[in-house]
């Protein structure tokens, strides 16, 4: 329990502090998740609609896969992504890895098939409701996923805070291909292991905290500028 | 533009899961005036608006326009029963049909502005389309058919489940689209209101066309046995 408590105390004083330390970390932490969230989303967003809209020869199978990769194991993406960009693999010219850049990457590969199958969910059902009406006025595949995005927006949110929130706790990806080198691809995940192991429980929970806490902030603050739950909103 | 009608059709049948929904029907509908298909529930009135609308597959037999296809998809619309309310206000609900036909935006808005007063909604255009009521739903589905100014308006019951004063408000709509030109091909529960509105009638009973003719002679004289029977309120099966 004094763990417990000492990790509050130095998280409070880090935070009051503002070590600078702490604050790069955190920068980094957020603008490695919110890329990799903003191109995942540019992806996968249009696919789910596309798979709500389109009738072709996989489908089925499309999302049942897609289903399945909602669990992939972050370490083997990581480790994937780690042989495609080292020096002997096919990406290696490059040198991105143990780079933000590789980061990115892995965190794509793993939220994409999460908000892929959430925004279909969603947009499935307002498609069944839309159909009719859609087909009835001739439009076109893009105008109708266009459509549905727009009308959707709101579920389609539920689905990008959900890819958030797995890729601003994932750990096990950005290690391998990021390295945890401090000043360059140290985040608040991999500090955090980087802490535990030391034996430094206070300083890891502290970083835990304010990890939490970040999450929360950014989910109330999307939610605060896109006026969810109010009355008459959808 | 060349005209739509006559409109043919030549033993069409629509399936569904091998199930005859409607079908075999032939059927020579001219330009004027307004068709009601009448017809016990499962009839088939929805199944034949949609076939003949081009939403439901046709199995065999044809449906010819007298110009061509997609031209003719572009100048028909189609009231569903339960009307679809897009996620969004009033006034883009009515301006979607225009802006999917690439108006500039401005001019959308400002058609649909127009259409909300025809309409009696002039005082929702900023509300959401979900909150409407029953009626108001309805008016909102028929501007947003009417604003491209189709040459034929499918209506599928389009006053089931409202009461007197909004059924009166919405065939007044009608009566004012038809009087500007519009085809109006709608199917009805209401035989006041298929009295009210028809100039011909089309009555279907187990997917076909049963009798089809002039209103007035019809309502005054049906030439089949099963008609009468449905105009007297009996149950015909």
């Amino acid at each position: 329990m004094t763990d417990l408590w000492d990790g509050l105390s130095r998280a409070f004083f880090l935070l009051v502090s503002l070590d600078a330390d702490l604050v790069e970390i955190t920068l980094r932490s957020l603008r490695v998740t919110l890329t990799a969230l903003l191109i995942a989303s540019l992806i996968a967003l249009p696919f789910g609609a596309l798979l709500a809209v389109r009738r072709f020869r996989f489908r089925r199978t499309t999302i049942a896969v897609l289903n399945a990769l909602m669990g992939l194991p972050p370490v083997v993406v990581g480790l994937i992504v780690y042989v495609f960009l080292s020096r002997s693999g096919p990406f290696g010219v490059f040198g991105l890895l143990f780079t933000p850049t590789a980061m990115i990457i892995a965190q794509i590969i793993i939220i994409v098939p999460l908000i892929a199958s959430i925004a279909h969910q969603a947009l499935r059902e307002l498609w069944s409701d839309y159909h009719d009406l859609l087909i009835s006025m001739n439009t076109t595949h893009i105008q109708r996923i266009q459509t549905l995005l727009w009308d959707g927006r709101r579920a389609l949110l539920t689905a990008a805070l959900a890819g958030f929130g797995r890729a601003i706790g994932e750990v096990g990806a950005i290690m391998v291909v990021g390295g945890n080198i401090d000043h360059h691809t140290r985040v608040l995940t991999t500090a955090i292991a980087l802490e535990t192991g030391k034996g430094e429980f206070a300083m890891a929970l502290a970083l835990g905290f304010i990890l939490i806490g970040l999450a929360i902030l950014v989910n109330i603050a999307i939610h605060w500028l896109t006026q969810t739950e109010r009355e008459g909103r959808w | 533009m060349s005209d739509l009608f006559p409109l043919k059709v030549e033993q069409a049948v629509s399936r569904r899961r091998g199930k005859v929904l409607v079908g075999p029907v032939d059927l020579t509908l001219k330009a004027r005036g307004t068709t009601v298909v009448i017809g016990p529930n499962g009839a088939g009135k929805t199944s034949l608006l949609r076939m003949l609308h081009g939403i439901a597959r046709l199995n065999a037999g044809k449906i010819t326009w007298n110009c061509p296809q997609d031209e003719a998809q572009r100048r028909q619309s189609f009231v569903f029963q339960t009307p679809v309310m897009l996620r969004r206000s009033v006034r883009d609900n009515l301006a979607y049909p225009l802006r999917v036909l690439g108006t500039p935006r401005a001019d959308a808005l400002q058609q649909a502005d127009d259409w909300a007063e025809r309409v009696g909604l002039g005082y929702a255009v900023n509300r959401p389309a979900t909150v409407l009521s029953g009626g108001e739903r309805q008016k909102l589905a028929i501007g947003r058919a009417l604003i491209r100014s189709p040459d034929v308006l499918f209506l599928d019951e389009p006053c089931s489940s409202l009461d007197g004063r909004a059924t009166r408000e919405i065939e007044d709509i009608l009566q004012k689209a038809a009087a500007s030109g519009t085809r109006l091909i709608m199917s009805t529960h209401d035989m006041g209101q298929a009295r009210r509105l028809a100039s011909e009638v089309l009555f279907i009973l187990g997917g076909k066309v049963h009798e089809f003719g002039p209103a007035t002679p019809f309502f005054e004289g049906p030439q089949t046995a099963q008609a009468r029977a449905f105009l007297r309120g009996d149950i015909v099966e």
